[in-house]
């Protein structure tokens, strides 16, 4: 398992415009499988338009604890790509004024931003109705400074939202590193204590799993029915919703895709569970990606293609949601990650 | 003509198999998915039995199907492993079941 990004490790895969290439090229380009563009439009669903916004999605940094396998972000703890507070202020003005109703934070592991606990405090008095934050779990337990974590959750009401790939240990280190799976358990179980996850308490922790291979999610609900099962018997922990997420062919992911030359059985299926009812509602029709520089995209993973959203308005200081309405979703072969079976979001199926 | 009598790539043509006789084709479907739908089995539970019997049929395309299945499924590698001994323990049993049959002979012929 590695322990650099892509980044450090000097991957050319690191590159953006090198994935960009990898997923119009080959199989894409000799017309074996449709480009994203072609399938979208045979059932007139191209171009795709951004809707009301309803999700603000900030990425406060690619800073982690964690190197993952499948990481989208290429986050690690060489990334050095953190939110300023200035940046900050220019996001919590757009908070105060958007009609988003959930504001979501991740990273990186979000908590690493030394004015993470700063943010969370003042986003939180905006009063947003679901404020989440994106946590590994593992940095609850990975130093004192952030063991009062889930009691600073409490207090500001945010809603939970962690990376679980599996009920055993096994499969949990093989994605996400030695000893993850035990500090993950011991997370969730202090979580569990001060009444998060609990049946009826209105302390939202939900998990999110993602395959820990080339392979895609199967029915959301019947894992979310084996989770429950498992993580109870086993150890005692309950939790909410489980949101089963695919896995996109872009960073860490599409370098193991390729390395294990799994690469284009990969996007064969990805294409053969295309889902034109998950199109109607894939996130980025109703999200805004924000940058740890502030930029905006249309979602997390076009950030990390560094593909900024088609539109006058490119920052969050120029940030105007009415000519933000109706833009032109930026697309390309990835985009297949989340119309595939039952669609993805990070929010977990759509279809 | 393929060199090997077996292709990965010929798993994703199972559907063309309609091309030719389509009405029996479309059924065989419809009853496939009806088959593993959840029922008084759970669709995890068809999946590991699937898995067993494709390797006691030792077919290559259904093995990769149901392996690759039972991932999605987040069946473990030793539940995988479990359910084929299942098969084979019944393959193995099926041929020394007959046995009895050879002692029977042995026993009339030279008891």
């Amino acid at each position: 398992m590695a322990t650099k990004s892509l980044q450090k490790r000097e991957s050319n895969l690191a590159n953006s415009n090198r994935q960009l290439e990898i997923l119009s090229n080959g199989i894409f380009q000799n017309g074996e499988l449709p480009t994203f563009k072609n399938k979208i439009s045979e059932t007139n669903q191209f171009p795709l338009k951004a809707k009301k916004l309803e999700i603000l999605q900030i990425n406060v940094g690619y800073m982690c604890n964690q190197v993952c396998d499948h990481c989208h972000v290429d986050a690690g703890p060489d990334r050095k790509e953190i939110m300023t507070r200035d940046t900050m202020l220019q996001c919590l003005e757009v908070i105060k004024n958007t009609e988003a109703h959930t504001l979501d934070l991740t990273g990186g592991a979000p908590e690493m931003n030394p004015d993470f606990r700063w943010f969370v405090e003042e986003a939180a008095k905006a009063g947003i109705k679901d404020f989440i934050v994106r946590s590994n779990l593992t940095i609850i337990r990975a130093n004192k400074k952030f063991y009062d974590l889930p009691e600073f959750f409490k207090k500001h009401n945010v809603h939970v939202v962690s990376s679980m790939p599996h009920w055993t240990r096994g499969k949990t280190d093989k994605q996400r590193g030695n000893g993850v799976f035990d500090a993950s358990i011991k997370a969730l179980q202090e979580l569990n204590a001060i009444g998060y996850g609990m049946p009826n308490s209105n302390l939202k922790l939900d998990l999110v799993y993602n395959p820990s291979g080339a392979f895609l999610p199967s029915d959301q609900a019947a894992m979310e029915k084996d989770f429950k099962k498992a993580l109870l018997e086993d150890f005692d922990i309950q939790f909410h919703n489980l949101f089963a997420i695919t896995n996109l062919p872009i960073s860490r992911f599409l370098d193991y895709l390729i390395a294990s030359e799994n690469y284009e059985d990969y996007m064969y299926s990805l294409v053969e569970a295309y889902n034109p009812t998950a199109v109607k509602n894939v996130m980025c029709t109703n999200t805004i990606s924000i940058s740890w520089d502030g930029y905006l995209f249309d979602c997390d993973f076009n950030q990390m293609l560094k593909l900024p959203v088609n539109s006058k308005v490119k920052h969050i200081s120029e940030y105007n949601e009415e000519l933000l309405v109706g833009r032109n979703i930026v697309i390309s072969q990835h985009c297949y990650g989340c119309t595939a079976g039952a669609g993805s979001s990070c929010q977990g199926s759509v279809a | 003509m393929s060199k090997t009598y077996y292709d990965p790539a010929d798993l994703r043509k199972f559907g063309k198999i309609t091309e030719w006789n389509e009405e029996l084709g479309n059924k065989f479907f419809e009853y496939y998915g009806k088959v593993f739908e959840d029922g008084a089995l759970t669709a995890r539970e068809k999946s590991l039995i699937a898995l067993a019997v494709a390797h006691t049929e030792q077919c290559p395309y259904c093995i990769d199907a149901y392996t690759k299945d039972g991932l999605q499924r987040g069946v473990t590698k030793e539940e995988m492993m479990e359910a084929i001994h299942v098969g084979a323990a019944i393959k193995s049993g099926a041929t020394l079941v007959h046995g009895v049959q050879m002692m029977n002979k042995v026993n009339k012929l030279d008891g």
